[in-house]
């Protein structure tokens, strides 16, 4: 007898609804293909494009514990406001983030990205400028390459000092796709 | 012992899409259809809350196997309509299952888990030899080669 989905879906809803969870993913659809969401009780933590879900797993195991679990309704919000912005009704995330295996230097970047608005765009050197290390802009991008997660911290919104988009972790087309979301002139 | 990354626990999802099924029928098994809803839920949720102190991601199988009998068990009371009788294999208050799994303790960790699962927690060969990843045949063997161990230091009688 095979174990009924909505018994098997109980389950997923009750172990993050008792806190039992070091994280809870899912996989959801958006314009740019399926996104892998995960979050900690404190916040979002990863957002990956083009997952393998395993090897996600094990990422995350190793970054906050083995108790990782795909239960989708922790990940309500976070689809919710992805669908709003997708739909063109948001410019902003109100989602909390949880970058606590990031190292000291990219998490000072990251947090800065959030500054960076809807619709506008930066460049490596002048977020190294801003976190105080002006020779820095190449570690900028190594940083930008490694956002646990992207569009929520808008990493697409860095681009080249000439203004070359340059490169994005999730492929060049999809920064091109998010930057004519939010109306950028290209 | 020090145990390589392969022996890590796996992320609990890992785990749980590979014994859901099992426990699920076994469950099913023991309770029938409706009870086992609840029994399913709290084996996993059991398996949760310890998860983090295991060491290592061996005998993941009959460790979950444990569990869920001992959450089968604790259904069949919780539902018995009747107060409960003394229970007359119970002398110092604990409960069989608790006083075997204390003495099978000395055991090597396939015996144990045999006596443990046949005794103590009534399973059937075929369910113990599932959960120790071998066949109904080899867990009897191992149950009762662990009993003759105990009989001959005088623990189990």
């Amino acid at each position: 007898m095979t174990l009924p989905a909505v018994v098997d879906s109980q389950f997923r809803a009750a172990a993050s609804s008792a806190g039992l969870l070091d994280v809870a993913y899912d996989v959801t659809d958006s314009p740019l293909g399926p996104l892998f969401l995960a979050a900690t009780e404190r916040g979002l933590c990863r957002i990956a494009y083009d997952a393998e879900p395993e090897a996600e797993e094990e990422q995350l195991a190793r970054g906050w514990g083995a108790r990782v679990l795909r239960a989708p309704h922790a990940l309500d919000e976070t689809r919710r406001e992805l669908h709003d912005y997708f739909e063109g009704r948001r410019q902003g995330f109100e989602l909390p983030v949880d970058l606590t295996p990031v190292g000291e230097f990219q998490r000072q970047i990251l947090v800065r990205l959030a500054d960076v608005p809807f619709g506008s765009v930066t460049t490596y050197g002048a977020l190294a400028v801003e976190a105080g290390r002006p020779r820095a802009a190449r570690a900028v991008g190594g940083a930008m390459n490694r956002n646990p997660v992207p569009i929520v911290l808008p990493c697409h919104r860095v681009v080249g000092s000439d203004g070359r988009l340059v490169g994005y972790g999730g492929g060049i087309e999809r920064k091109v796709a998010l930057l004519k979301l939010e109306g950028v002139e290209l | 012992m020090r145990y390589t990354d392969e022996m890590r626990t796996p992320p609990f999802e890992r785990f749980y899409e590979s014994h859901r099924e099992e426990i699920w029928a076994f469950l099913v098994r023991k309770l029938g259809r409706e009870r086992a809803e609840d029994a399913f839920q709290e084996t996993f949720l059991r398996a949760l809350r310890a998860y983090p102190k295991l060491e290592h991601g061996l005998h993941l199988r009959a460790w979950t196997y444990t569990i869920a009998g001992r959450v089968a068990i604790d259904e069949l009371r919780r539902r018995r309509p009747e107060p409960l009788p003394p229970d007359p294999s119970v002398e110092d208050g604990r409960p069989a299952y608790a006083e075997i799994e204390h003495l099978a303790s000395q055991l090597p960790p396939t015996e144990r888990a045999a006596v443990v699962l046949r005794y103590a927690y009534d399973l059937d060969y075929d369910d113990i030899g599932a959960a120790l990843g071998s066949t109904a045949e080899a867990a009897r063997q191992a149950a009762s080669s662990g009993v003759r161990r105990l009989r001959r230091k005088e623990l189990f009688v």
